[in-house]
């Protein structure tokens, strides 16, 4: 690692620290809480929609969601790392076999839809947490 | 007027300021910049300090270079460079300066040699918009087209803009923001661009358009020799 990355992965470290990002992926439905200034004061904006895309570039990583917002398609690319993300929860995962879901641009309504990742219950859930540890 | 330093341009990133804004800068890496020389009004009709930085392995330093290092008690320096400074600025030889030089918030400007693109045409060199793709053009769609007049001035005129050689010209940068410096590692952040390719070798020197910001480190800021 040069000097430049080492900076780089500690700048990352650092705000971490400060808010952790959660495991998600292409696919899954997110609740991203924005601060905004409005005037003098700032207040937290919910923006929910489905992640369509992630970019892994260290301190410059990114992720994109999209929603429809009054019939209209929005996309907003947020930095993984920047402070004015207060939190990123993850509403539903989604079951897809692309890393990109550009495909979903054309498409509305039922067309746009993404099936729920299955989930481990019961047995497996206890072997792929045991896993995990 | 203080001393300037010698850097080296690592690249550029990203830092988050505590309120969430995101600023572009370009990381210089200053590597044990020591004084090598004086230039004195008596013995050289100038003022100035000649820093080195960097190291370099002593087979591949000529004799006379030797012994010019060997008068100034250094490890032989990658590079040297000369800096005009006023008398009362003068630094002794051999002390090392470090990157708290400069101030956070300082504006500094900043030299280097930008990055050669060898013989280019006027649309890169100049941003001429060439001629057109059809209607009759053919071969010369990147050309400059009409360099002059007629009969009268039935010349060129001098320095029309055409194509040549692009890049590797000395370049400063003005009134570019310090955003952080880290002296252990001789890191100095400075916002925005930088002319010149990574790895290359930059001077950084206070603004000469902006006021200097009080309580600046003078003559320099020089790193405190350990338990001593």
């Amino acid at each position: 690692m040069n000097v430049l990355q080492k900076f780089e992965a500690e700048q990352v470290e650092k705000l971490l620290a400060e808010r952790g990002v959660p495991e998600f992926g292409p696919g899954d439905t997110l609740r991203v809480s924005v601060k905004v200034v409005e005037g003098e004061r700032e207040r937290v904006q919910a923006f929910e929609g489905v992640c369509i895309a992630r970019k892994n570039a260290g301190i410059n990583s990114s992720f994109t969601v999209r929603k429809i917002s009054y019939g209209e398609g929005v996309e907003r690319i947020f930095p993984l790392y920047s402070p004015r993300i207060t939190a990123i929860d993850v509403v539903r995962r989604g079951a897809v076999r692309r890393a990109k879901l550009y495909y979903l641009r054309g498409r509305t309504g039922k067309a746009a839809r993404i099936a729920e990742k299955a989930q481990p219950i019961g047995e497996a859930a206890a072997r792929k947490a045991a896993n995990k540890q | 007027m203080r001393t300037g330093m010698i850097a080296r341009k690592l690249g550029m990133t990203r830092v988050f300021t505590a309120e969430g804004q995101h600023v572009p800068v370009t990381v210089l890496q200053v590597d044990n910049c020591q004084v090598v020389a004086q230039r004195t009004e008596e013995t050289d009709g100038y003022t100035a300090l000649q820093l080195g930085v960097g190291q370099i392995k002593v087979k591949n330093v000529t004799q006379p270079m030797r012994g010019h290092f060997a008068k100034a008690k250094v490890e032989p320096k990658r590079k040297l460079v000369e800096f005009r400074v006023d008398a009362d600025a003068l630094v002794d030889v051999g002390a090392e300066i470090t990157v708290d030089h400069f101030a956070i918030g300082q504006k500094v400007d900043v030299t280097g040699t930008t990055i050669g693109k060898g013989f280019a045409g006027a649309m890169k060199r100049h941003n001429f918009g060439g001629l057109r793709a059809t209607h009759g053009v053919s071969v010369s769609h990147r050309s400059h087209g009409s360099t002059g007049g007629r009969q009268d001035p039935g010349k060129t005129f001098k320095n029309k803009k055409m194509a040549g050689h692009m890049g590797d010209v000395r370049v400063t940068t003005q009134n570019l923001t310090v955003v952080q410096t880290d002296v252990e590692r001789g890191l100095l952040l400075v916002k925005g661009a930088i002319p010149g390719a990574e790895g290359g070798f930059v001077l950084v020197r206070d603004a000469v358009k902006r006021k200097a910001p009080e309580g600046l480190p003078f003559p320099a800021a020089l790193r405190q020799p350990k338990s001593e």
